[in-house]
């Protein structure tokens, strides 16, 4: 079951461009994760492929049959939102089953394929209550359990974790990976704000911005050699630093201030304007020299520090491991090592990126 | 202080409403000399209770009208009037809360409107046109005719509520209803019209209100043989009728509504809504 997508276009009124000419083939089998910020178009993406957003011109298609006369009851798509939705006057029990039976299973059938769904998200207990009734993460695994037990051709999750506290999404995203590689027919899409959990689920990964995909690769491509500014904000967490430099006469300067010897595999660019970008990692505190700035904000989640440094050539955010005692206002020095550094074009294009294969 | 102020000014309020209601229950049970010499107010020690009024009203040898077949009648086009009117009523107000209707500059609020509008007109407005109608369809003083003229009276108030609470209730259900396996149609069935039991209940009591209190219909289309309750107490002319069998009449019609009340206040809690979306 291969899902095409042919120059599909959407336009609003209300919001302007939602998708701009996108076009991908999915196919079957594989786990795809769409990765974006909030207002990137991964949301109307699953709509527009589910039926619910209607699309302004392109095709999509499921092998090779246009979707386009297709109503949304006969596309047999299953989709788990972000805000869980259950049907409040059905049983955890009913609300597994209806799709089931609107499927066209009996009515045995139905209740056991709904029951191994349900004691599979852990829910067994809980059959006959009303969904008023579960804690939230309990609600989210019933909407799970009706979307995964369908065992639809398309699975598209939209941020199903967002509205889950931190333990419950760390033991659902182990369980994703195992229930969606196990369907092997189906073209799974799962779309995430959150850069963790796209490396977690060792998908295909799907940059979007701005309506269209800026990017397509595995998780360690994507992520080592990230073609473009804006792909490197979003799939770095906490987000990459992107500071302009200028290369001269062997050397590379940060704004008007700090320099240091240009690394060996930036020595074949021309002299002229850059951007580099570095993880914030990868920063490390100068013993002496480096890049002085001001500390404008720290953030200690425990495990971590992330400071944020007000330079001359922009801001930059430093992770260090451990509690770590800076203020807010202290000034400090910073080293961005030569060997870690993402040179992109100006106009934001990726020249050479740390991993990228030598000279 | 300020809860004494409250409750004193409730006391006086509740009795200021219930008196006249009281007034009528305590006249039905009083015997004649009880009524005409004068204002009497404690049973047993001023007036010994009867039931002279009740059985006037009630088939029986001291029947003076029956009032069994006009309720029966009333009870009839109260309930096909109510019925249609919240089917079709709902099923107007689910359309016209999840899909755009337009026409040029006419959009869903002008269709909303048109129907609200139908409630503007004073009813005499429409009695010729309804009677004229009636006739030459031959539906005049037939339970049928009545029933439709007091749909078109009802189904606006049924539409006008329902939009609203349709509106309030998650699209993402219909949405979610659809996307597994539901064509609209089943989509409102199946998951929107379970849910919608408090606005239906609502709508459904003002459906009942309306119907069963309908006076002016009643008395302008119909004649003998569909004669409903209100007709028939108004019937019993003041200047004849002594005034226990008026009360025991006027209590008599009530008593269904206030029973229904009774029974419908248990489906009027908003809870049930819970867990649909968070």
């Amino acid at each position: 079951m291969t899902l095409t997508l042919k120059n599909v276009s959407v336009t609003t009124e209300k919001d302007g461009v939602i998708l701009d000419n996108i076009s991908f083939e999915f196919k079957p089998g594989r786990i795809y994760i769409l990765i974006g910020r909030t207002t990137s178009g991964k949301t109307s993406l699953m709509r527009a492929i589910a039926g619910l957003l209607p699309i302004d011109s392109g095709q999509i298609t499921m092998n090779g049959e246009d979707f386009e006369d297709k109503p949304i009851w006969e596309r047999d798509v299953a989709v788990v939102y972000q805000q869980f939705i259950n049907y409040p006057n059905k049983s955890v029990l009913q609300n597994v089953e209806f799709p089931l039976l609107r499927k066209g299973l009996k009515k045995s059938e139905a209740r056991e394929v709904a029951l191994a769904s349900i004691n599979k998200v852990g829910l067994g207990d809980y059959l006959d209550r009303k969904p008023a009734q579960l804690s939230g993460g309990q609600q989210q695994r019933v909407a799970l359990a009706r979307s995964l037990s369908r065992q639809s051709h398309i699975m598209l999750l939209d941020e199903p974790l967002m509205n889950l506290d931190y333990k419950l999404r760390e033991q659902l995203r182990v369980e994703f990976k195992e229930i969606f590689n196990a369907q092997k027919d189906a073209v799974t899409i799962y779309a995430t704000t959150e850069p963790p959990e796209a490396l977690i689920l060792g998908a295909e990964i799907l940059v979007m911005h701005e309506g269209r995909i800026i990017q397509y690769g595995s998780p360690t491509e994507v992520y080592e050699q990230p073609q473009s500014t804006t792909v490197a904000r979003v799939i770095s967490d906490p987000p990459m630093s992107i500071l302009p430099v200028s290369i001269s006469a062997g050397e590379i300067r940060f704004g008007d201030g700090y320099s240091q010897p240009i690394p060996a595999k930036m020595k074949n660019f021309k002299e002229g304007h850059y951007q580099v970008g570095i993880r914030a990692n990868d920063i490390v505190i100068a013993k002496s020299g480096g890049e002085k700035g001001t500390i404008s904000l720290v953030e200690v989640s425990g495990s971590e520090t992330l400071v944020y440094v007000d330079t001359p050539a922009g801001e930059v955010v430093l992770q260090m491991e451990g509690i770590h005692d800076v203020k807010v206002g202290e000034s400090i020095s910073i080293e961005l090592p030569g060997n870690r550094l993402f040179l992109f074009e100006t106009n934001g294009a990726l020249c050479v990126s740390p991993d990228s294969a030598g000279e | 202080m300020y809860k004494v102020l409250k409750a004193t000014f409730i006391t006086i309020w509740s009795l200021f409403v219930l008196f006249p209601i009281m007034w009528a229950i305590t006249t039905s049970f009083k015997p004649e000399s009880a009524v005409v010499n004068g204002a009497t107010f404690i049973p047993f020690l001023e007036y010994q209770p009867s039931l002279i009024g009740w059985k006037a009203i009630l088939p029986g040898p001291d029947s003076l009208t029956n009032l069994l077949t006009p309720t029966l009648n009333s009870f009839i086009v109260t309930a096909g009037a109510t019925a249609i009117s919240l089917i079709f009523g709902s099923l107007a107000a689910y359309g016209l809360s999840r899909f755009t209707y337009g026409w040029k500059n006419y959009s869903n609020a002008d269709i909303i409107f048109f129907f609200v509008s139908q409630r503007i007109m004073p009813p005499v407005v429409l009695a010729i046109p309804f009677f004229l109608l009636l006739k030459e369809l031959k539906l005049l003083d037939t339970h049928l005719g009545l029933i439709l003229v007091l749909t078109s009276g009802l189904m606006p108030i049924v539409v006008w509520l329902m939009v609203d609470f349709f509106n309030a209730l998650p699209r993402e259900i219909d949405e979610m209803a659809m996307l597994e396996g539901c064509n609209p149609i089943q989509a409102f069935f199946r998951t929107i019209l379970p849910l919608s039991k408090p606005g239906l209940t609502v709508a459904g009591m003002f459906c009942v209100i309306f119907g069963w209190n309908d006076i002016f219909f009643a008395l302008t289309l119909t004649a003998t043989k569909v004669l409903t309750l209100p007709v028939a107490v108004i019937a019993l002319n003041g200047t004849v009728t002594p005034y226990w069998i008026l009360a025991a009449s006027t209590v008599f019609s009530i008593i269904p509504l206030v029973g229904l009340a009774f029974v419908i206040e248990r489906f009027l809690s908003r809870g049930n809504l819970g867990g649909a979306v968070r």
